[in-house]
C-alpha cells in the first residue's frame, strides 16, 4: 500500500451472480483531497465500486482501505463516507434545515452547535433562507445543493458523489460542476464522483478513472486522458476522434509506419500501444488536429479525401468526409477569419502530425 | 351585441366578439355532456341503492309516524288534555279513541301498529290496545260513557303514566331511539335518564366494537408491515408468489375463511389437539379459542389483513431505496435510519390501511356473527339483530347512524391529521 493513497482499491472484484465479475481485479489509488472521477459507459461497475465503497455492496474479493484502515466489513454508518444520491434522496418528510442536520443529529452533536454547523453548510451552498422549506419546495438545482450540504456539514473524510447532476438540464448542470468544483477547493475533502458524461468528468476532477468491462483502463489528469489515451477505448469515450484500421509494418519505438486497410497508404504514428510488427492497431485521431490542405512539408501525413457533408455548428463547421476506408472522417473547421471553404463532393487533402496521431490497440 | 361586448375592455373577447368565456363554455359543452352522461348510470345506481336507503333509515330513526297515523282522532283529543288538568283524559278522548278503532278497517288503518309502537315504552300496551279493540268492534250499540267502558277493559288505562306516555309519541320527531341506542330513556314525566343496569347494553357494545376496531387494526399493522415491506423489496419472482400469498385468501369466499377458522380453533380442532399433542395443555384442559372474542379478533384479523397490505405496499414501492441507504451513509445506524426516514414515509399507507380496517371493523358483522359467540358480538350484529328478530327498524337506524357519524368523526380526524388525498389504496 502507497503512503500517500488515502482511499485504495486492493484487487477487489465484485460478482452479482457468481457466474460473471462486474467489477475485474481493481486497483485504485486515491490520494487526500484529491477528486477522483470514475467514468465509463452505464454497466462498466463504476457505481458498484462506488456502492462497495459506501458499505452497500460487499465487495467479493479484496480489500478497501480508507486512511490505512480496512473497511469491508465496517457498517456504512461507521464509514464516515458523506454521499450525495443520483436523485439526492432529500428526506421529504424533513424541511431542509432537518435534512442537513440529520448527520449530525444521529452522531449525538449537541443542539447549539448543530444549528451552528447547519447555518454555515446552507451559507456555503447559498440557501441560508430556505432552512425551512420542504425538499419538494425546492427547484433541481436547490436540491442538489442541500444534498451537497447534507453530504459535506459533518466534514467526512470522503465525499461520494454518484452521478448528482443527472437530473439537471443542460445549463444547469454546467453551473453546477463549477460550482461542485469549488466546493471541493474551498473544503478540500477527498472526492469520489461517479458519471458517465465526460465533460462533467474533464471538468472538474484532478484525474479521472475510466471504467470499462469492469476494468480501469486509464487514470490520468483531464489533459493526459484526452491527449494520450492509452488505448482505442479510452480514445473513443473521451470527446471525438477519427479511426483508422491498420497494420503495423516498422516501428523503431518512437515512430511507427502504418499500413491502411483498404486503400494500402501507410501513415506515420505514435506508437502508444501495439502488439509489435506485424499486427493490427488502431489510428486515432482528433477532429480538431486535421489540417485542411496543408502546405508542402507542413504535416507528416496527407492523405486524399472527398467532403461529404458540411454542418454548420456555429463556431466551428463540421465536414464528414470520406479518406480511404473511413466513411466517418470528422473534420472541425473552426470559424475564423479565412477558414477554408469547402464544398459537398470536392476533393481535399487533410493533413495530421505523428505525434498527433496515436496508435492503439487493435 | 358584439359591439357593446368590444366597447367593454372588461370583458375579454374572441376575434369575432363573443365574449371569451361563454365561447369556452360552449367548445367544452359537449365534453362536460359526454362525462356527466358516462358517470349518470352509477351515479344514479349510487342514489338508488345508497344514498335513498342511509337516507330513509335515518329519517326512520328520527320520526314517530305510528300512534299520528293510526289513532288520528284520539291524537287530535289527546293534544288538547294537559296532565295538569285531570288524571285521566276527559270522556272526548275515549269517544275519539272507539271510533278510531271501529273504523280502522275502512280507513286502512292498523291499530296493532300504533301498539307495537307504544310497547316499546309501556310494556302491555299492546295487549291494552288490542283487547280494547276487540271489545269496542263488538259492541252493538254504543255504551252510555266511552271512559267507563275503556276503562275496564285493561288495567293500564287506569294508569295517568300511559297517556303521558302517549303524548310523548305523538311527536312527529323524537329522539327516542337515540337515546335508547346510547342507553338512556325517557322517564314517565319526559325526564331524560339513564336505563336501569340491566338494560344497558349498547354503550358498552360501541365501546367493545370501538376496541375490537383498534386492536385489530393495530394487530393488522403489526402483521402486515413486514409483508409489505417484504412485498415492495424481494426480487420480481419471489413477491409476485408472495402477493398471490397475500391475495389468494382475499379472494376465498369470506364463509370458507370464516368456517376455516372454526375447523382450526374449536376445542376439537386443529390447533388445540396440536397443542395437546406437544404436551402445551392438559386434554381435558383445552382452551376456548373460538365462539368468544379471541375467535372475533383473530376470525377478523386475518379477513382484513390484506386491507393492511395493499395499501402500505402500495406506498413502500413508492420509496426508493436510496432513502435508507443515505440516511445509513450519514451516520445512523439501522434502528435510526428504520424509526427517522422509512416509517415517516410510509405514515400514508399506515393511515389509509388503519382507516380502512378500522371502517370495516366498526361495520363488520359475519364473522363476528358466525365466530363470535355471545362476548365476541359487535354493535353490527345487534343492529341487524334489530332488522330481522325484534323488527325495531327505527333503534336499528339510530344504532346505525350513532355508526355512521363515528365513522365520519374518524375520516375527518383523518383528513385533518393525514390527508385524504394522500390516501393510496393498492
Amino acid at each position: 500500500m502507497s503512503d500517500d493513497a488515502f482511499v485504495q482499491f486492493s484487487e477487489v472484484q465484485k460478482s452479482y451472480d457468481g457466474e460473471t465479475l462486474v467489477v475485474k481485479n481493481l486497483n485504485l489509488d486515491i490520494a487526500r483531497g484529491e477528486f477522483v472521477t470514475m467514468l465509463g459507459p452505464s454497466g462498466s461497475g463504476k457505481t458498484t465500486c462506488l456502492m462497495m465503497l459506501a458499505g452497500f455492496e460487499p465487495a467479493t474479493h479484496g480489500e478497501i482501505y480508507i486512511d490505512g484502515t480496512a473497511i469491508n466489513k465496517m457498517a456504512p454508518h461507521k464509514r464516515g463516507i458523506g454521499m450525495v444520491f443520483q436523485n439526492y434522496a432529500l428526506f421529504p418528510h424533513m424541511s431542509v434545515a432537518e435534512n442537513v442536520a440529520f448527520p449530525l443529529q444521529v452522531r449525538g452533536y449537541a443542539k447549539s452547535d448543530i444549528e451552528d454547523r447547519v447555518n454555515r453548510a446552507l451559507d456555503m451552498v447559498r440557501l441560508r433562507d430556505f432552512g425551512s422549506r420542504r425538499p419538494a419546495q425546492l427547484s433541481g438545482g436547490q436540491q442538489q445543493r442541500v444534498a451537497s450540504a447534507r453530504a459535506l456539514v459533518f466534514e467526512p473524510k470522503v465525499v461520494l458523489m454518484d452521478e448528482p447532476l443527472g437530473a439537471l438540464d443542460k445549463n444547469l448542470r454546467e453551473e453546477m460542476q463549477i460550482e461542485i468544483k469549488h466546493l471541493h477547493e474551498d473544503i478540500e475533502t477527498t472526492m469520489v464522483y461517479v458519471t458517465h458524461d465526460q465533460s462533467e468528468a474533464l471538468t472538474m476532477s484532478n484525474r479521472i478513472a475510466v471504467f470499462d468491462d469492469g476494468v480501469v483502463q486509464q487514470l490520468a489528469s483531464p489533459p493526459e486522458l484526452y491527449e494520450r489515451p492509452v488505448n482505442a477505448f479510452v480514445a473513443y469515450f473521451i470527446g471525438e476522434n477519427n479511426r483508422f484500421y491498420g497494420t503495423v509494418k516498422e516501428s523503431d519505438g518512437d515512430w511507427c509506419k502504418v499500413e491502411l486497410e483498404g486503400d494500402g497508404n501507410t501513415v506515420t504514428a505514435l506508437p502508444v500501444n501495439i502488439a509489435g510488427v506485424g499486427e493490427r492497431t488502431t489510428l486515432s485521431l482528433r477532429p480538431e488536429r486535421v489540417v485542411v490542405n496543408p502546405n508542402e512539408g507542413q504535416c507528416d501525413n496527407v492523405l486524399e479525401g472527398v467532403v461529404r457533408e458540411l454542418i454548420y455548428l456555429g463556431d466551428h463547421i463540421r465536414t464528414r468526409a470520406v479518406v480511404g476506408d473511413n466513411e466517418d472522417f470528422i473534420v472541425k473547421i473552426p470559424n475564423a477569419q479565412g477558414h477554408a471553404q469547402l464544398e459537398k463532393g470536392q476533393s481535399v487533402r487533410f493533413g495530421w502530425a505523428a505525434e498527433d496521431c496515436r496508435a492503439l490497440d487493435a | 351585441m358584439a359591439q357593446s361586448d368590444n366597447a367593454n375592455p372588461e370583458v375579454m373577447t374572441t376575434s369575432d366578439g363573443t365574449p371569451l368565456k361563454e365561447s369556452l363554455r360552449r367548445s367544452m359543452r359537449r365534453n362536460r355532456i359526454k362525462a356527466l352522461l358516462l358517470v349518470a348510470p352509477l351515479g344514479l345506481f349510487i342514489f338508488f341503492s345508497f344514498v335513498m336507503p342511509i337516507l330513509t333509515m335515518m329519517y326512520r330513526s328520527i320520526t314517530n309516524p305510528e300512534i299520528i297515523d293510526h289513532l288520528p282522532r284520539a291524537t287530535a283529543e289527546l293534544r288538547a288534555w294537559t296532565p295538569a288538568e285531570s288524571d285521566l283524559p276527559p270522556e272526548s278522548f275515549f269517544r275519539a279513541i272507539s271510533l278510531d278503532m271501529l273504523t280502522a278497517d275502512e280507513e286502512d288503518r292498523h291499530i296493532g301498529r300504533a301498539g307495537g309502537q307504544l310497547n316499546y315504552e309501556i310494556p302491555g300496551a299492546r295487549s291494552m290496545l288490542g283487547r280494547t279493540g276487540r271489545a269496542v268492534t263488538s259492541l252493538d250499540e254504543p255504551p252510555d260513557s266511552w271512559k267507563d267502558f275503556i276503562l275496564e277493559q285493561h288495567r293500564l288505562w287506569e294508569d295517568p303514566a300511559t297517556y303521558q306516555i302517549m303524548q310523548r309519541q305523538m311527536n312527529p320527531i323524537t329522539a327516542q331511539y337515540y337515546l335508547n341506542a346510547l342507553d338512556f330513556r325517557y322517564d314517565a314525566e319526559g325526564n331524560i335518564e339513564r336505563q336501569p343496569e340491566f338494560q344497558r347494553i349498547y354503550v358498552e357494545l360501541y365501546w367493545r366494537t370501538l376496541w375490537v376496531s383498534a386492536l385489530i387494526t393495530g394487530l393488522t399493522i403489526l402483521l402486515g408491515f413486514p409483508v409489505a415491506y417484504l412485498l415492495a423489496n424481494l426480487p420480481m419472482r419471489i413477491s409476485n408468489l408472495l402477493m398471490i400469498l397475500v391475495l389468494l385468501p382475499f379472494w376465498t369466499s369470506l364463509l370458507v375463511r370464516t368456517s376455516s377458522w372454526i375447523v382450526i380453533l374449536q376445542s376439537q380442532g386443529v390447533l388445540n389437539d396440536i397443542l395437546v399433542l406437544l404436551g402445551v395443555v392438559a386434554d381435558d384442559n383445552r382452551p376456548r379459542m373460538i365462539y368468544n372474542m379471541i375467535g372475533t379478533v383473530v376470525g377478523m384479523t386475518h379477513i382484513l389483513l390484506p386491507f393492511m397490505i395493499l395499501p402500505l405496499y402500495s406506498v413502500m414501492k413508492g420509496i426508493p431505496p436510496s432513502y435508507v441507504r443515505a440516511a445509513r451513509s450519514l451516520g445512523a445506524n439501522p434502528v435510526v435510519a428504520f424509526f427517522r426516514v422509512y416509517l415517516p414515509q410510509t405514515v400514508a399507507g399506515i393511515g389509509a390501511g388503519s382507516i380502512l380496517v378500522f371502517i370495516l371493523s366498526i361495520g363488520y358483522y359475519i364473522t363476528p356473527a358466525l365466530i363470535g359467540g355471545s362476548s365476541g358480538q359487535l354493535i353490527s350484529n345487534f343492529i341487524a339483530y334489530h332488522m330481522q328478530s325484534s323488527l325495531n327498524w327505527s333503534l336499528a337506524a339510530a344504532l346505525g347512524g350513532i355508526l355512521l357519524v363515528a365513522v365520519l368523526i374518524l375520516y375527518y380526524f383523518y383528513n385533518k391529521l393525514i390527508g385524504v388525498d394522500k390516501m393510496k389504496l393498492g
